[in-house]
Parts: C-alpha cells; sequence; structure tokens
C-alpha cells in the first residue's frame, strides 16, 4: 500500500537528517576539497591564491608527512592486533561460566566508559617518571631497574601511548567479540568433545570459523579509530613529532599554522586513505565473512 | 593426580580473572585515590594504596579557583542539546527509513552509514569557515551542530534496526483504525522504541560528553568551552607545577556519572553497542 501520501510523509521525515547532513558534512567536505586547490590562510589576512594541485604535490615530498603517515600506520597496527589479541583472550574468560561473570563484564566496561582525555590523564600521571605509580610499582618489584621517562623518551613515547590506546578499547573489542562467542550454539562444542576434539582443537575448529564475521566488523571499526586517532596522542605528547599522527599533524598545519590550503590538502588525503582503506577490507576480509 | 590438575587449572583461571579486573579498574581506582590525598603525599617516594591521609582539597581547588563548574554545565548543555536533537530528528528519519516504502531508501541508508564511518578531522577546516561565517564559533549551539556529524547517523541507524524488528500488525491495524502515519509513529511505535531511545541516546551523550577536537578547536575561554579540552588544558602556578591532584579530581567529576549510567544501563549498552557495530 504504497501512497503518494505516504511517501511524501517519508521525504518530509528524512528531510531534516538529510539537511544536517549536508550542513555539518557536505557543505564543509566540499569547502575542503576547493580550498585544497588554494594557498590561503585560515583568517585570510592575504587573499588566496589558487595554485591546482600545488599542495597535493608538495604533500607528496613533505617529510613531516611522511612521518605522520608512518606513525600513524604504527599506532593502527600495534594497537588493533594488540587490544584483538587481548581483547578475544578477555572475551573467552567472560564467555565461560564462573561465580561473579557480570562483576567482571562491568569491570571491563569503566575503561571505555571513561573519556579518553581522563583516560591519557591518568596515565600520564601513572607513567610520571618520578611519582609515577607504574615507575615505583615498577623498580620495588625488580622489573624496572630504574625509573623511565616513558613519556620524554622518543623510542618509548609511542609504544606507552598504544599501551594506555590498548586499555581504553579493548574492552570494546572484548564485548563485540562476546556477543559473537554467545551467538555459536553449544551443541557443537558437545559434538566435538564426544568425537574426542581437545580443547584447543575445538577452539581452530569451530569458535575461531564462526566468531569470524563478528572479528572482522570488530576489526574495521577499531581500525578505523585507530586510523584518525587523535585525543590520546594530542593529549599525551602534543605535537611531538615522534608520535605526532596524520589528524595531529592536520589540525595543527589547519589551526596552529594557520594554512588552510595545505591543511585542506591534507583532510582529503586522510578521507582518501580511510576510504581505500574501508573498500579494501570488504573486499578482502568482507566477503567470505559476510555471507 | 587428575584433581590437582583440575583445581591448579581453576587457580589459574580465577588467577586470570583477578588479572582482567585490576587491569581494567586499577588506573581509574588510582585517579580516586590520588584525587583524595594531600600534595605531599601524592609525591611521596612510597605512595599509599589508600587514600591516607585524606583531603578534599583538590575537589575545593577545582571548583573554587579553577572554572571548572561553568566547563561542567557547558559539557551538560552541549551534550545534552546534542542528544536531545538527535533523538528527534533520528526518530522521524528513522521511523521513514525503517517502516514507510520509499524509492531511495537505500541511497540514504548508504549515505547515512558513510556519515558514521566519516573522520571528523577531513571537515574540521570546512566547520571551522563554516561556524565563524554563521558567527557559531564559540557558542554552544556551534558545537551542537558540529556535534550532530556523528551523534545523529548513529542514532538513525541504530534506531532503523528497532524500527524494522516491530511487527507490521501493530501499524496496519492503527490504520484500519483511521489513524495517520504520524499519529502511529508517536501512538505506537513511539511508546516501543522506549529502550532503543534510552540507549541510542545514552550512547549519543556519552560521545558528546568525551568528545575532545570539536571542543578543543570551536570554543576559545572558559565561556562555553566543555570538560575534555578543559581538563587537558589545567595549568598550575607555575608552568612546571602540575596539580595532579586537581586534575585527577576534575577527571573523577566528570568519570563519576558516566561510570554510574554505565553500570545502571550495562546490559542495555552492550546491547545497543553491538547493535550498531554488528549492523554497521
Amino acid at each position: 500500500m504504497l501512497t503518494q501520501r505516504q511517501v511524501r510523509l517519508a521525504w518530509l521525515l528524512v528531510l531534516p537528517t538529510l539537511l544536517v547532513a549536508v550542513l555539518v558534512a557536505g557543505y564543509p567536505l566540499a569547502q575542503v576539497f576547493y580550498w585544497s586547490l588554494f594557498r590561503a590562510d585560515i583568517a585570510f589576512v592575504e587573499p588566496p591564491e589558487f595554485v591546482g594541485f600545488k599542495n597535493y604535490l608538495y604533500l607528496l615530498q613533505d617529510p613531516d608527512f611522511r612521518q605522520a603517515l608512518w606513525n600513524t600506520v604504527k599506532f593502527t597496527v600495534f594497537s588493533v592486533s594488540l587490544e584483538t589479541l587481548l581483547g578475544l583472550a578477555i572475551a573467552l574468560v567472560i564467555h565461560s561460566n564462573f561465580k561473579g561473570r557480570g562483576l567482571v563484564r562491568t569491570a571491563i566496561l569503566i575503561p571505555w566508559a571513561i573519556p579518553t582525555v581522563v583516560s591519557a590523564k591518568m596515565w600520564q600521571w601513572m607513567l610520571h617518571d618520578v611519582y609515577g605509580v607504574i615507575n615505583i610499582l615498577g623498580v620495588k618489584l625488580g622489573i624496572l631497574s630504574q625509573k623511565v621517562a616513558f613519556l620524554a623518551r622518543p623510542e618509548l613515547v609511542l609504544p606507552a601511548i598504544i599501551a594506555v590506546d590498548v586499555w581504553k578499547t579493548t574492552p570494546f573489542m572484548a564485548l563485540l567479540l562476546l556477543a559473537g562467542l554467545q551467538l555459536i550454539p553449544e551443541e557443537l562444542y558437545e559434538a566435538a568433545s564426544i568425537d574426542g576434539a581437545t580443547r584447543w582443537q575445538q577452539f581452530w575448529t569451530i569458535t575461531l570459523p564462526l566468531l569470524t564475521p563478528a572479528l572482522v566488523v570488530a576489526l574495521i571499526f577499531r581500525t578505523l579509530d585507530a586510523l584518525r586517532v587523535f585525543d590520546v596522542i594530542f593529549v599525551m605528547s602534543g605535537v611531538n613529532p615522534a608520535t605526532r599522527t596524520l589528524a595531529v599533524y592536520n589540525r595543527q598545519t589547519l589551526i596552529d599554522f594557520q594554512d588552510l590550503g595545505y591543511g585542506s590538502a591534507i583532510s582529503v588525503a586522510i578521507l582518501v586513505l580511510i576510504f581505500l582503506f574501508v573498500v579494501a577490507y570488504m573486499r578482502t576480509l568482507g566477503r567470505e565473512a559476510l555471507q | 593426580m587428575r584433581t590437582w590438575l583440575r583445581l591448579g587449572n581453576r587457580l589459574l583461571f580465577y588467577l586470570l580473572v583477578v588479572f582482567v579486573v585490576v587491569y581494567s579498574v586499577f588506573p581509574f581506582y588510582w585517579a580516586v585515590i590520588s584525587s583524595f590525598k594531600p600534595s605531599d603525599a601524592l609525591f611521596a617516594s612510597d605512595p599509599n594504596f589508600l587514600p591516607l591521609p585524606f583531603t578534599l582539597d583538590h575537589y575545593k581547588n577545582v571548583f573554587l579557583q579553577a572554572n571548572f563548574g561553568r566547563n561542567l554545565l557547558n559539557s551538560v548543555v552541549v551534550a545534552g542539546g546534542a542528544t536531545l536533537l538527535s533523538l528527534v530528528l533520528g526518530v522521524l528519519g528513522a521511523y521513514a527509513l525503517g517502516r514507510l516504502p520509499f524509492p531511495p531508501r537505500n541511497a540514504v541508508l548508504y549515505l547515512v552509514l558513510a556519515m558514521t564511518m566519516f573522520p571528523q578531522i577531513s571537515v574540521l577546516g570546512g566547520l571551522f569557515m563554516l561556524l565563524r561565517q554563521a558567527g557559531l564559533f564559540n557558542t554552544h549551539m556551534g558545537l551542537i551542530l558540529s556535534y550532530l556529524l556523528f551523534t545523529l547517523p548513529f542514532t538513525v541507524w541504530v534506531l532503523v534496526g528497532y524500527f524494522k524488528g516491530l511487527p507490521r500488525e501493530l501499524e496496519e491495524a492503527a490504520y484500519v483504525d483511521g489513524a495517520t502515519p504520524l499519529q502511529t509513529l508517536v501512538r505506537i511505535m513511539l511508546p516501543l522504541t522506549g529502550p532503543g531511545l534510552v540507549t541510542t541516546g545514552l550512547l549519543a551523550f556519552i560521545a558528546a560528553w568525551n568528545e575532545y577536537l570539536f571542543a578543543l578547536t570551536f570554543t576559545v575561554g572558559d565561556k562555553v568551552k566543555t570538560v575534555p579540552p578543559a581538563i587537558a588544558s589545567f595549568g598550575g602556578a607555575t608552568p612546571f607545577e602540575i596539580p595532579w591532584g586537581s586534575i585527577m579530581a576534575a577527571s573523577v567529576v566528570v568519570t563519576v556519572p558516566l561510570v554510574v549510567l554505565v553500570l545502571i544501563f550495562q546490559q542495555r549498552i552492550v546491547a545497543g553497542l553491538t547493535a550498531g557495530a554488528v549492523k554497521g
């Protein structure tokens, strides 16, 4: 019963959402594309000058951009793979039956509930080179031979931030995987036990294949988040080149350097990168998993 | 021998459980007790694992000296506004997308999905210009509008799922009784999506409450600044003196309401998170 009136009502109801989409995504994005072809500062102190693709050409040889890209890739690979492994382990633990399971599930929601800025500050305090509890405990327990300035040493600062991100985001991963685990029918395991399969064999032949769809979805979500990471990096080490990711570098160019033209070109590059990732991911992993 | 092995396994398992709990909870616990310790205890070389000696100085300091009360109020206005607006617009849009058959439905759904994957940073410059042109830079409305970028698509996406799940007979019965589609939405469908509204609203609120990049870039000074950029830039009397006690107190104040909400709505949040992610 598709009446003219219903179609008109549907359009009317969707219209506000579409308007908002145009206002906060479409129009700003068009501006970003447009200004990426100009040499312009964000306050228009100088009149903007059309330069074509010069900003993009510069981007290809900009060592700071390359470093930011590399930092983003390192952050994404390490953070996502660590939290996947840890999340899977935690999901498996919570999935099994034991007293106080609900309590544990509640406990792991806490890091997720804490704002990223707050968790960054908390860890900054815990990682403090002199008064941080990690240094004090580490030395006392003999894990560290001496106190370490985790956030000041160039080779340690990115790993430290990755550890903080893993702490904050693993619960989300664990919950998604737990939901996936709960969809696997119990009978499969019973049948496998009767056939004499060990726990390990059951994990590889039942759990992992059936968990793949949930795993793929969770991986896509987390990787997208990691590729655009800003908060935890910016709060914990600012615009330090050793940790500066694409998003941090992008904001620095746009706001601190007031460079609207080049900053917009970086924004477009990030958008393209994320778009390519979504397409590639869907193609390789997504297709088989989503069938 | 067998029972010993089983007992050992069991013990190992519980050790693992304890580790998971301590790993998840300890940092927050440490922030809480740090916020109650006087400064000299905070900088002790042998720290106490209980908030002893105990003081409320950092909390007093946060509210009396810093403009933190103002920041909290800003956060409530901005996150609350973005949530309400997303829910109202989201319900209308999701009802159309979930229940009314109209031709470009899938195209609109894909658009919404694309928006949920959108990198905020890519529109930062464009939004900055837009807000300035519209005179919305450094206003609550400006922040609320920009937050719709991520709260609205999420709300629509999850609510479409809820609407789709409702049985068709309900609607048909209402139509037979002569109700218009809008009446059907408000009187019949909306009450049934109550739990969905609470969950999506809560998740949208948390996302807006925690947002940092836009709040940092689109506000100046304490008039509009929300809590995340305020905490990130908390300074001491001198650049060398970081007021860790006050930062921890402020952190606890913004986090406790969230933790309480999350604990109360635990089941629903997990369901909402997985619904949003699995369908997305």
